[in-house]
């Protein structure tokens, strides 16, 4: 039986999907890639008339092997660390003709907090109209989970293994967006894929914005983070439960809005589901500390944020993902 | 009529007249004045373009790269380290067979660090995929800069102009500028083939298996000598709209007749040209200027060395550990000549240090007589300036214990 047999309505479905779809199905991509399902939903919001410049990594990879591409999008990869840069040659040329084509960049954290970030931060200074989007799974996942700067601490990647002498990496996950924000540039935030209504809003919100835009957005990697791949969606929810990954909107550096956490969750029940931090429940006095020290990471970043709230914010989608689909324009 | 103008002021108005839509560059020496030049031309409202200063030379070829692909004429350039920063970024430009134009203004690399001429930049990315032309003159230089971006755009191939630092770009001389309407008429409107369009979404530099790279790279390599015809043409329709020739990919200089030959890229020969005419001796040769580096014309090179017993090759460049790079390639192009003529391989201008006119003669006079070709020398080197460790032929220290 053909697929178009046994489920005679997919084709019809999929035909009269109201969104644009960027990028298409049928990559490459592992189970339960959050880069891939961030990826759909940034193209999705930011619509046709666009161009995306691709840092090199996972997201290059699996949607373009020649002569295959998943992309409905004029689409170009150059190398690693360049992404920021050929977006703003690209917005320059289009700026130069008087087209109004928008320009996108992607890269992974690799390629916005380390091998990217100069031409990033060249990019944001001359003030080019790019929105970067920088899809964050927290290691060098393409070349096989080694640690970045955005790697959290005390997570366990293959340079930043645990052992006797070393409780997973060392050093903190780099701080971007104040960094992003110290750029002054109009318009910054951070998103989750598990908060889908809401990155759409940012990525709507950057849109119209114009002028150099930044997007982080929390992607886990099931086998870079060890965790299932039917799972992604819960554990991205729990890095922001957890206070691990706030979700932020800036203007110019300032903070202009967050999204409060109803019931805010111990730090524990997010590492707990991830093999990247197993040694952390070892249950000896050096996991306990690096727990500790895990846990006063995320207190830290609720107090920073007052993201303790007891509204129901309305793009939190938390449990009931459909309630706003098609109520809410930005939704 | 001819003008008084420095090298890199001609080239910065040269690349005006070319009306590229983007400009994106890193200063460097001594590669600024031609960046100076185009941003003040932007200031004055001479140029209409995006002139983008970005922070590095990495960003620069990136820029450059980015408005090319999205459909803008686009102009970079740089020198030395700066074409190292950029090398990852040049052989993905070519890779993706992308039409743009920088100017190379040669000088040597670091370390140690010397800011002076040589060709050890461009040598460096030899193997970019990029069409490599050098200019013995500033003229040349101006009139291979346009004829650049006809080559590129009709090639769909990187063209890097490559003009000796200093010795041409900061040297002030007459030079004839086109006018508008000839450049105009030269070159057609820009246009990229595989550009990105919305309304055609294409991807562009995606991922290739081992099934398609080999095909990849002889499409590419293909391309390359293809560009030879394209280069020669590009010449002679430029002759015929300015009146002034560069010598297609190789030109035969001095007495055709001669028994002994000296093959060199860029500027050096004119300091040899005018000494043979001074020279006391009355010593007369034939000169090969080696103008496309890149493709290599490996054909017209044996033709323009018929009837030679003796050619030397002066490299502006060392490959340490083997010798010279120039000298080699011609070597192998010759290998397939019935009656190759001699090759001796020597080097000369590291690093800036000068080129002076006895250079001629103690060229001539380090093959007299020579039944052999000659091991690789650098024939301005002086060994007893080195510790006695360091000169050739010293013994191998001993191996700490």
């Amino acid at each position: 039986m053909s697929a178009e047999e046994a489920h005679p309505h997919l084709e019809t479905l999929r035909g009269h999907q109201p969104r644009f779809r960027g990028l298409e199905a049928g990559h490459r991509a592992c189970q339960g890639c959050g880069e891939a399902l961030a990826a759909r939903l940034v193209t999705e919001a930011a619509g046709p008339d666009v161009m995306v410049a691709n840092a090199t990594g996972c997201l290059e990879v699996f949607t373009t092997p020649w002569p295959q591409s998943a992309w409905r999008l004029p689409w170009i990869h150059s190398v690693f660390g360049n992404a920021a840069a050929v977006a703003a040659g690209m917005e320059a040329a289009l700026k130069q003709q008087g087209r109004r084509t928008r320009v996108l960049a992607f890269a992974g954290d690799g390629g916005t907090f380390d091998i990217g970030f100069q031409a990033l931060s060249g990019m944001m200074e001359r003030g080019h109209d790019v929105l970067f989007v920088c899809f964050d799974n927290e290691a060098y996942m393409n070349t096989g989970v080694q640690r970045s700067g955005s790697t959290p601490h005390a997570a366990m990647t293959n340079t930043s293994p645990p052992g006797t002498a070393r409780m997973g990496k060392r050093h903190m996950k780099k701080d971007i967006l104040a960094i992003i924000a110290a750029h002054r540039i109009p318009y910054a935030a951070t998103a989750s894929v598990a908060y889908p209504s809401d990155l759409r809003k940012k990525v709507r919100r950057a849109m119209d914005t114009g002028g150099p835009v930044f997007l982080q957005v929390h992607s886990p990697c099931p086998l870079g983070w060890g965790h299932d791949s039917d799972l992604t969606v819960q554990v991205a929810r729990l890095a922001v439960q957890t206070g691990l990954f706030p979700l932020v909107e800036m203007e110019r550096g300032e903070l202009i809005g967050t999204l409060p956490i109803r019931e805010v969750r111990p730090v524990a029940d997010y590492l707990r589901l991830q093999q990247r931090f197993r040694h952390l429940f070892a249950g000896d006095f050096r996991a306990e500390k690096e727990l500790e020290h895990l846990q006063a990471i995320a207190d830290r970043n609720i107090e920073r944020f007052e993201l303790r709230g007891t509204g129901k914010e309305r793009y939190d989608t938390e449990g009931a993902d459909t309630v706003h689909r098609g109520g809410d324009r930005w939704a | 009529m001819a003008l008084p103008l420095e090298g890199s002021q001609a080239l910065a108005r040269t690349v005006a007249l070319c009306r590229p839509q983007v400009v994106s560059a890193y200063p460097i020496t001594p590669q600024t004045h031609i960046v100076e030049g185009i941003a003040r031309l932007v200031a004055d409202g001479q140029l209409e373009c995006e002139m983008v200063s970005v922070e590095s030379e990495h960003s620069a070829a990136s820029v450059a790269l980015g408005a090319a692909a999205a459909g803008s004429r686009a102009y970079t350039a740089s020198a030395s380290q700066g074409i190292l920063l950029m090398s990852e970024v040049l052989f993905d430009i070519a890779g993706m067979r992308v039409p743009l134009v920088m100017t190379c203004a040669n000088r040597a690399v670091s370390a140690p660090l010397s800011i002076w001429n040589d060709h050890q930049d461009a040598m460096a990315v030899r193997d970019a995929g990029w069409i490599q032309l050098y200019c013995a003159s500033n003229q040349e230089a101006v009139d291979t800069t346009v004829q650049a971006f006809r080559i590129a755009e009709h090639c769909s191939l990187p063209v890097m102009v490559c003009v000796d630092g200093f010795t041409l770009t900061h040297t002030l001389e007459p030079l004839e500028l086109p006018d508008q309407a000839q450049v105009d008429d030269y070159l057609p409107a820009y246009r990229f083939a595989h550009g990105l369009d919305p309304d055609a979404p294409r991807s562009l530099g995606t991922l290739v298996t081992p099934e398609h790279f080999t095909e990849a790279r002889l499409g590419h390599h293909a391309a390359l000598q293809r560009a030879l015809g394209a280069i020669e043409a590009a010449d002679a329709d430029w002759a015929a709209v300015s009146g002034r020739g560069c010598g297609g990919l190789l030109e035969v200089r001095g007495d055709p007749q001669a028994r002994t030959g000296i093959l060199v890229m860029g500027s050096v020969l004119g300091t040899l040209e005018d000494a043979m005419d001074a020279d006391p001796r009355g010593r007369r040769v034939r000169f090969l200027k080696l103008r496309s580096f890149r493709p290599f014309p490996a054909e017209a090179l044996r033709r323009a060395c018929q009837g030679l017993d003796t050619l030397i090759v002066l490299d502006r460049a060392l490959s340490p550990g083997s010798g010279g790079i120039v000298g080699p390639e011609v070597k192998a192009a010759l290998m397939d000549m019935t009656d190759p003529p001699r090759v001796h391989n020597l080097a000369a201008g590291l690093g800036g240090r000068d080129l002076p006119l006895d250079l001629y003669g103690r060229l001539l006079e380090a093959v007299e007589g020579a039944e052999a070709p000659l091991p690789f020398t650098l024939i301005d080197a002086d060994p007893l300036l080195l510790p006695e460790a360091d000169r050739p032929g010293a013994p191998l220290p001993e191996e700490a214990p």
